[in-house]
C-alpha cells in the first residue's frame, strides 16, 4: 500500500530543501551533463527521513568518492558490483533490529529512523545484480532500489548490457561489417520487477522532475520494497551533446520509448506526458527524433540500415500497445 | 585443552553445528544472513527453529545465496548490528570477492565454515580445502578440534572481531564434527551474554569533518561516513599495509580473549595458537589441524608406550599465523611431518606445510619438514597411517628421505 495523499513539489520548497541537504556536493567527477547526477538529488529531495544509501559499483560510485575524498554528505557504502540489494537488506534488517530493541535510544549520537537507498546501474540491475535484487524483493526489505538506466557499462568503457538497446553501438556490439550495433532488445526489467509483486514500482525520466519526485517519494513511502527505473542519459557513452540531456530525456517519453508509469500493487497507471499520449496518439513522435541526437545510434541512419529504425520503431510500438492495456486504455 | 575449574555448565548432547547454533543463540547475535550448504545446514535450520520459536531476537535472513548472504552480514554490520553467517565449500568459494570486501573494509563479521571438499568432482565430505583456499582474504581463522571447542570459538569470535576490526572464521571439520553427536558443555545464557556483551560501536575521529568529536564507525544519519570508496595507487598501499598490521594486532585480543573465556568456562586452549602435545623431548612431530588431531595424539600415547619419542602440535590459529611460536616449538625437534589436508596445486606442498617450512627457514635449527598430504574429500586418516607418518620420520631423522611431499590413504 502506497500512501494515498499525493504530494505536490514546490519549486521554491525544493530549491530550499535542496540548499540544505544536498547529498552529493559539487566537485564530483561525473562527466557535464550525465543524467545519474539529477537523480541522485531528486531522491534526496524526495526523502522524508534520513537515509542510508548503498551504491553499486559503477559510474556514480567512481565519481562521487576517491579515498581520502567523498562527495557524499549522507551515510553512503559501496561493497561491489553485484550484491547491493544484499547489502541493502543487511543495513535494512539491522536497522528494524536495532530500533526494535531501542539499542541506541541512550545514544544521542546515534540516528536509527532512516530509509534505506540502494542505486545500481543497469549493468548492476539488469545483468550481474539481478539474483540480488530478486531476493530482496521476494523478502519484502523495505528498501528502495533505483536503477539509474545509462544502457551499458560506462564504468568500464561503454560495453553492452542486458538494459542496453536494440542497434546501440558499444565496445562490445561495434558497428561491424556484418552486425552493425547490438542485435538484441532490452530486457524487460519493469516486468521483471513488478512480477515480484512488490508494493511500488515505477519508471522516471529526471527531465519531469515533478514526477520523477512524487514516484521517489512513493516508493520510500511503500510498505515494503520499491524499484524505480530512472532513464539516465550519458553523453559521454550516447555520443550526444552534454546540453542535449535533458531534451533526451524528454524525447524519450515522447517517442514512448521510456513511457512513464508506475505499478501499485499491480495496478498500471500512465503518468506525465505517457498519459497525454495515451489520450491523443497523434502526440506520440516517431523513434528518429530521439535516435538522431546521439552518436550510438548514428548507422542507423544510412540508408541500408534503416530497417533497423523501423525494426526499433516496431519494438516501441509493441511496448506501448502492451502498456496501454495494461494501464486500460 | 586444560580444564581448569568447574563452572555451572550444562551438558548438552549436541553435534557439532548445533554447538555452533547454540553459541550463537547466546551471542546477542542481531542479524544472521545464511545460505544451507552440506555439511553447515544444520547450523541454519537451529537457528530457524531458535527465531520461529521466538528463542531469540534476530533478524534472520534467508538470503537466495553465498554471495549475499555476507554481502548482508556486511550490510548488517556496518549498520551497527552484530552479524553471523555460516557456510561450507562452494558457499565459502561463493563468498570469495566478499571475504575480501569485508576484511579490508575491517568489518567485524563471524562465520562458521563447516570445512568441505571443494568441487569438482563434488563431495560433501571434509577437507579443508574451503577455508584454506581463504586463507589470504585477511579473515582471522580459529580451527576447532571438536564440538566443544566449536562452540567455544563460536563465543570467542564474536569478542575478538570486534576488538580487532576484523572478520573471524572459526571452522569445524565436515561430518566428523558437525554432524557428531558430543557431550557439550554449554554456558548459561546470562554467562555467554554478559561475556560477549552488546555489539558496541567504536569511535573514530574525523578531525576535517567532525574536529574532536568521537563519532560511531557506523552508518549513521547524524554522523554521515562514506565506507567503500575508490581507493588508487595513491593510498590503496598504505591501506594493505594497516590492514596486515591490524592482523597483527589482532594476536594478543585473541589471547586475551582466551584468558578471559577460561575464566568463566574453566575451558582454556593454551598457549592459543597452537596446542602442543609431548613435545618437550620429542625426536619428531606431527603438526596439523583439526579434529585429525585428536587421533594423533592417540597414537602418540601408542608409539610412546612402544619407547618411541613422538609428539603432536595442533594449530589452532592459522591467521594470523603464529610462526614466531612455531620456530621456537619446532627449534629443539629435528624432523617435522604435517598434515595438510587441502593441496596447493602447482606448489610444492600443502597450505600448512609452505607456512611451516617458510616460518622455519628464519630459525637456526632447520628441522626437515616433511608434508603429508591426506584425507581429501573425506578419506579416512586410520591410525595406522598416522603410525605409518610417525614411524617414517622416525627413520628419516637417520637419514633424509626423498620425496618431502607425500600422500597419506591414496591409492598408488
Ligand atoms: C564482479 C565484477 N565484475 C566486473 C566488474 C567491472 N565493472 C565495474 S563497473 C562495471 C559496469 C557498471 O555498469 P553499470 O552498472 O551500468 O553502471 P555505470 O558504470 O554504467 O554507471 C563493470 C563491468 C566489477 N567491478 N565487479
Ligand atoms: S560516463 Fe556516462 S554515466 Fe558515467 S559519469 Fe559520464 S555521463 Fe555519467
Ligand atoms: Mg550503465
Amino acid at each position: 500500500m502506497v500512501a494515498k495523499a499525493v504530494w505536490r513539489p514546490d519549486i521554491k520548497e525544493l530549491a530550499r530543501i535542496e540548499g540544505q541537504k544536498r547529498p552529493v556536493e559539487s566537485g564530483h567527477r561525473l562527466c557535464a551533463g550525465c543524467g545519474a547526477g539529477i537523480i541522485i538529488r531528486q531522491i534526496a529531495m524526495a526523502a522524508r527521513k534520513p537515509l542510508v544509501w548503498i551504491n553499486a559499483t559503477g559510474c556514480v560510485e567512481v565519481a562521487t568518492t576517491i579515498f581520502p575524498y567523498t562527495s557524499w554528505n549522507i551515510p553512503w557504502a559501496h561493497n561491489a558490483f553485484e550484491n547491493a540489494a544484499a547489502v541493502g537488506s543487511g543495513v535494512e534488517a539491522a536497522r528494524k533490529k536495532l530500533a526494535r530493541v531501542n539499542r541506541f535510544d541512550v545514544d544521542p549520537d546515534v540516528e536509527l529512523d532512516y530509509d534505506v537507498i540502494v542505486l545500481g546501474g543497469d549493468g548492476g540491475t539488469y545483468d550481474i545484480g539481478l539474483q540480488a535484487i530478486s531476493g530482496a524483493f521476494e523478502r519484502r526489505h523495505k528498501i528502495m532500489y533505483v536503477l539509474y538506466d545509462n544502457e551499458a557499462y560506462m564504468n568500464t568503457g561503454i560495453q553492452r548490457s542486458g538494459g542496453t538497446p536494440f542497434g546501440a553501438r558499444t565496445t562490445t556490439t561495434p558497428v561491424g561489417k556484418v552486425i552493425k550495433g547490438k542485435p538484441l532488445f532490452k530486457k524487460p526489467i519493469m516486468d521483471i520487477m513488478v512480477a515480484h509483486g512488490i508494493p511500488y514500482a515505477a519508471t522516471v525520466s529526471p527531465a519531469y522532475w515533478n514526477d520523477a519526485l512524487v514516484k521517489f517519494r512513493k516508493g520510500f513511502e511503500a510498505e515494503g520494497p520499491a524499484f524505480i527505473h530512472a532513464f539516465s542519459t550519458c553523453p559521454l557513452g550516447w555520443g550526444s551533446a552534454p546540453e542535449d540531456t535533458v531534451k533526451i530525456m524528454k524525447l524519450a517519453v515522447e517517442t514512448c520509448v521510456f513511457p512513464l508509469y508506475e505499478v501499485v500493487d499491480g495496478e498500471y497507471r500512465l503518468t506525465g506526458p505517457s498519459v497525454s499520449i495515451a489520450k491523443n496518439p497523434d502526440r506520440k513522435k516517431p523513434v528518429e527524433e530521439y535516435l538522431k541526437l546521439q552518436g550510438r545510434f548514428r548507422h542507423m541512419f544510412k540508408p541500408e540500415n534503416k530497417w533497423m529504425i523501423e525494426k526499433f520503431q516496431e519494438w516501441v510500438d509493441r511496448q506501448w500497445e502492451t502498456l496501454l492495456k495494461r494501464a486500460g486504455y | 585443552m586444560v580444564v581448569q575449574k568447574s563452572v555451572s555448565q550444562t551438558m548438552m548432547a549436541l553435534n557439532g553445528d548445533e554447538a555452533v547454533a547454540w553459541a550463537v543463540k547466546q551471542s546477542n547475535v542481531d542479524v544472521v544472513a545464511a545460505y544451507p550448504i552440506t555439511p553447515q545446514t544444520i547450523i541454519v535450520e537451529r537457528i530457524s527453529e531458535f527465531v520461529h520459536n521466538g528463542e531469540v531476537d534476530m533478524e534472520f535472513i534467508r538470503v537466495e545465496s553465498e554471495h549475499s548472504a555476507l554481502s548482508a552480514s556486511w550490510g548488517a554490520a556496518l549498520a551497527g548490528a552484530r552479524a553471523f553467517t555460516a557456510t561450507a565449500a562452494n558457499g565459502l568459494a561463493l563468498m570469495w570477492e566478499i571475504l575480501y570486501i569485508t576484511a579490508s573494509t575491517r568489518t567485524p563479521v563471524v562465520m562458521a565454515v563447516v570445512n568441505r571438499a571443494l568441487s569438482a568432482p563434488i563431495n560433501i565430505h571434509n577437507d579443508h580445502s574451503d577455508s584454506m583456499g581463504a586463507r589470504d582474504s585477511g579473515w582471522i581463522q580459529i580451527y576447532s578440534e571438536d564440538a566443544q571447542e566449536a562452540y567455544d570459538n563460536t563465543i570467542m569470535a564474536f569478542r575478538i572481531a570486534e576488538e580487532a576490526m576484523l572478520p573471524v572464521m572459526i571452522t569445524l571439520d565436515g561430518f566428523t564434527i558437525s554432524h557428531t553427536l558430543q557431550n557439550v558443555s554449554v554456558l548459561p545464557d546470562e554467562v555467554v551474554s554478559n561475556f560477549v556483551g552488546i555489539r558496541k560501536i567504536p569511535r573514530i575521529k574525523l578531525p576535517h569533518i567532525y574536529g574532536e568529536k568521537e563519532i560511531p564507525l557506523m552508518l549513521n544519519p547524524k554522523y554521515p561516513i562514506s565506507f567503500g570508496p575508490l581507493d588508487l595507487f595513491d593510498y590503496y598501499f598504505e591501506h594493505k599495509v594497516q590492514q596486515n598490521e591490524a592482523m597483527k594486532a589482532s594476536v594478543p585480543i585473541i589471547e586475551k580473549v582466551h584468558r578471559e573465556f577460561a575464566e568463566i568456562s574453566g575451558r582454556s586452549y593454551e598457549p592459543v595458537h597452537m596446542i602442543p602435545y609431548k613435545t618437550e623431548d620429542a625426536d619428531v612431530v606431527l603438526l596439523g589441524l583439526s579434529s585429525t588431531m585428536s587421533v594423533v595424539r592417540k597414537v602418540v600415547d601408542e608409539l610412546r608406550s612402544e619407547g618411541k619419542r613422538v609428539g603432536a602440535i595442533r594449530l589452532r590459529v592459522f591467521r594470523p599465523f603464529p610462526a614466531d611460536m612455531i620456530r621456537k616449538e619446532l627449534s629443539k625437534i629435528s624432523t617435522v611431518g604435517i598434515l595438510d589436508r587441502s593441496l596447493s596445486f602447482g606448489a610444492e606442498g600443502g597450505p600448512v606445510f609452505m607456512e611451516v617450512r617458510s616460518a622455519l627457514y628464519s630459525s637456526s635449527s632447520k628441522p626437515t619438514v616433511y608434508d603429508y598430504v591426506y584425507g581429501l574429500g573425506g578419506r579416512d586418516l586410520p591410525p595406522k597411517l598416522i603410525k605409518k607418518a610417525f614411524n617414517e620420520l622416525l627413520e628419516a631423522r637417520e637419514e633424509p628421505e626423498k620425496p618431502v611431499i607425500k600422500y597419506l590413504g591414496v591409492r598408488e
